[in-house]
């Protein structure tokens, strides 16, 4: 069921792209998402009902309104600290303990992490996400644990568990 | 209008983003400001031209290239950390703390 899904997928996403009907150019799209949907099938969410699920594309929305919101904000801070004579910069990585469980949810909270404030995401190691962190603002591992991944976690839940 | 106004933001931060690159001491302080201001530069131009061409192809997709830049390059960025850390890259002096240290061995 999951490779039909991916299939479908690929296939609107392949028509989008190259944005003419023809059937040569369905063809190639039909031959490309297949191969798409075989190679890359298993990688795919296992249960492809919840994509059916209204909730979780109003979830998706709030997600995204906050997530630009926190992505301008971080160009606007990473532009202030190249921008300054005396670059005020105090890197560091820490570890942040994350409760999400999914594979894909886990994906998603680091590339968010990586978006935000002056912070990449360098590896997960079990439940821990380790975090180069541009200015380290606090030495309580509490208070960065929610500084960092408080803002994006309870909405990835919402989408994707 | 809109749509100039889009593209010259779009340019300043790509400008921002690579003056970070030549002025940042260290490797993972010069990824910081790669990927965050090229990304929102580089979408903040595609929506330029999204404005720019109207409803039409183009409008899909220089859509459809934003989210690909998106997760494309947060990978990128991840990956290229990664790499950069077990390949041994210094941190820079001012660096006040290094948990993963403890965790690769």
């Amino acid at each position: 069921m999951k490779y039909i899904t991916l299939f479908i997928l690929s296939l609107v996403f392949w028509l989008l792209l190259t944005f003419k009907l023809t059937l040569p150019n369905i063809i190639v799209g039909t031959v490309a998402s297949g191969i798409c949907a075989l190679f890359f099938g298993r990688f795919f969410i296992t249960n492809v009902y919840k994509l059916l699920q209204p909730q979780r594309y109003f979830w998706l929305l709030v997600y995204l309104v906050v997530f630009i919101w926190e992505c301008i904000k971080a160009n606007f801070d990473v532009a202030y600290r190249v921008l300054h004579p005396a670059m005020p910069i105090k890197p560091g990585i820490v570890k942040v303990k994350t409760t999400l469980n999914s594979e894909l949810a886990r994906t998603l909270l680091a590339n968010s992490i990586t978006m935000t404030p002056g912070t990449i995401t360098v590896d997960i190691i079990g439940d821990n996400l380790f975090v180069h962190w541009i200015y380290v603002r606090s030495d309580n591992p509490d208070v960065y644990t929610r500084m960092i991944t408080g803002k994006f976690e309870k909405y990835i839940k919402n989408i994707i568990e | 209008m809109i749509a100039v106004i889009l593209i010259c933001i779009g340019v300043l931060f790509n400008i921002f983003g690579c003056i970070g690159l030549i002025r940042l001491p260290d490797v993972y302080n010069r990824l910081q400001s790669a990927t965050k201001c090229v990304t929102l530069g580089c979408c903040s131009i595609l929506l330029g031209a999204a404005f720019h061409f109207g409803i039409g192809d183009a409008f899909f997709k220089s859509l459809l290239a934003i989210p690909i830049i998106f997760f494309s390059s947060t990978v990128a960025a991840h990956a290229l950390i990664h790499g950069a850390y077990h390949f041994g890259a210094k941190l820079d002096k001012r660096t006040v703390k290094d948990d993963y240290k403890d965790s690769v061995k």
